[in-house]
């Protein structure tokens, strides 16, 4: 059975000088475990889906159905990463890796050693009690990483995630991130317009077509038995690497007209 | 930190040009207080000024040592200053409760905003009379004016505060689930801090103009009681005196606000 269901979903946004539709006719499935990158042009609807995915919104027409039932609101079984890292400067890095947690109710002396554990092991020992702005950007998102991934959720959702950082820490961050999710086993579909990176980290990329956004094509991304369990980093190495670059380069470009 | 020994001699020179500029600010701080006294001294002294409608320092000191003398120094002050940080306390938490309903409701926002500004701009002096009609004249119609003169500037800036915090640490607050209240509690407030301290900063002033205009308009007691008194009886030397003391209060309540700021803002130093 798929992990996650969308069908025919739209959305409008309505302002009063306006009438914006986002999305229209969207349709994908996800598989259990599966790692999806989602491209496409600026303002197409990309993050309006992580939205409606996260059930902070509601589709005007269309479902979407996750482990066989509609999403109606937020659920704990999806994590969520924004753009920027948006620690809370007035705690610690303890604290914000605690938030999420906190606000589920899950704060357990249990949860709270497993927490301490993922910061040890993702190079953050010795900076529980310092502050964010104490951090640099790559450290940052590490920790933002861990606060989504310690309610558990198996569905994590990105929303560029690393667009916020400089592109040596972006490449290091999404090694990071791609072996530390392939270590949980996690259901990804992340929001991205790098499409080196798309390609590097996903099982399939799926491109958009502008607004109103609908899924223009699917490339399932294979780069043959010897770089498919490889590091992101790696696989950019591929020979195939470059043609499904191209392909997408192309796809995106035409889709600007 | 690195330890002293560390730094290169350039750095050293650096660290010492800049004491040295804070040190020769600070003296020419105190240097600039004493010539005005003694200016003050010397222009009454030779006559120079009329020490009649003037007075001068070694007057409104003597005033001072009076009230002390008979007890009454600490009364005036503590009148003052206990109705102040009172008005200032209700008017703050006032101030920001009603904010924090404003944030609330966008709804009651939108209908209260034009009233909240007009409140703004009236006079607040102009509700003395009424205050002292209701409450009669003395400690609680002082409090009512130093809360009306304070409660509204709290009210905007805090609202305003409350308004502008990022609206995606409010959206990653959404994504775990959280409620209104979590959200209010976890974000709003602790994102507000600063904010809030700055609406302190401000309140602790207007609530002593408040309490000043109180006293002015209906008091026994208070250092405007004593302005408004010394200026009846044509004691220069006792409004004098009073509106020095007055001058030390303000800047000492300031004080006390820039400490618990530096009590509560740890994280970002």
């Amino acid at each position: 059975m798929a992990k996650l269901v969308i069908k025919n979903v739209s959305l409008k946004y309505h302002t009063v000088e306006d009438e914006i539709e986002a999305l229209r006719d969207f349709n994908l499935e996800v598989e259990p475990r599966e790692f999806i990158s989602i491209v496409g042009p600026s303002g197409c609807g990309k993050s309006t889906l992580l939205s409606l995915i996260a059930g902070l919104m509601k589709p005007t027409t269309g479902s979407i159905i996750l482990d066989g039932s509609p999403i109606t609101g937020t659920t704990q079984k999806i994590g969520y990463m924004l753009q920027q890292d948006y620690l809370f400067e007035w705690r610690t890095i303890l604290d914000n890796a605690l938030l999420g947690l906190e606000v589920m109710r899950r704060k357990t002396d249990e949860s709270v050693a497993q927490v301490k554990q993922m910061l040890k092991d993702y190079g953050l020992s010795g900076f529980e009690h310092s502050y964010p702005h104490q951090l640099s950007g790559g450290m940052r998102q590490r920790v933002a990483l861990i606060r989504t991934l310690a309610t558990e959720p198996d569905l994590l959702l990105l929303d560029e995630p690393f667009s916020a950082l400089d592109y040596q820490t972006r490449l290091a961050v999404g090694e990071d991130v791609c072996r530390i999710l392939c270590q949980h086993q996690k259901t990804v579909i992340m929001v991205t317009h790098d499409i080196a990176e798309a390609i590097s980290m996903a099982d399939r990329v799926i491109v958009l077509t502008s607004r109103p956004g609908r899924v223009k094509s699917e490339h399932v991304i294979d780069f043959g038995p010897e770089y498919n369990h490889s590091s992101p980093l790696k696989r950019r190495e591929s020979p195939r690497f470059r043609e499904y670059f191209a392909a997408i380069w192309k796809e995106l470009n035409s889709s600007e007209q | 930190m690195n330890s002293k020994k560390g730094y290169s001699l350039e750095h050293r020179k650096y660290l010492r040009r800049i004491r040295v500029r804070q040190r020769t600010i600070l003296v020419l701080q105190i240097l600039l207080l004493i010539s005005v006294f003694a200016l003050w001294e010397i222009a009454a002294a030779y006559g120079w000024i009329n020490q009649f409608i003037t007075s001068k320092p070694s007057r409104a000191w003597t005033a001072a040592v009076n009230l002390f003398n008979r007890g009454e120094l600490w009364r005036h002050l503590g009148y003052t200053i206990g109705e102040t940080v009172l008005g200032f306390t209700v008017g703050t938490m006032a101030g920001i409760v009603i904010a924090a309903a404003l944030w609330w409701s966008d709804f009651i926002s939108r209908i209260l905003d034009p009233y909240i500004v007009i409140l703004n701009s009236v006079p607040k002096v102009a509700l003395g009379p009424i205050f002292i009609v209701w409450l009669g004249t003395g400690l609680k119609a002082v409090v009512a004016m130093a809360v009306a003169t304070s409660i509204i500037v709290t009210i905007m800036v805090v609202h305003n505060g409350f308004k502008n915090i990022d609206p995606n640490k409010i959206k990653l607050m959404r994504t775990f689930g959280a409620s209104r209240l979590q959200i209010f509690t976890k974000v709003v407030i602790p994102a507000s801090v600063p904010t809030m301290i700055s609406a302190l900063k401000v309140s602790v002033g207007l609530s002593l103009v408040g309490t000043i205009v109180g006293e002015f308009l209906g008091s026994k007691a208070g250092l405007g009681y004593l302005i408004v008194y010394g200026g009846q009886i044509f004691n220069m030397s006792l409004v004098m005196a009073a509106v020095i003391m007055l001058s030390v209060v303000s800047a000492l309540l300031y004080y006390l606000v820039v400490l618990l700021e530096r009590k509560i803002v740890r994280y970002n130093r």
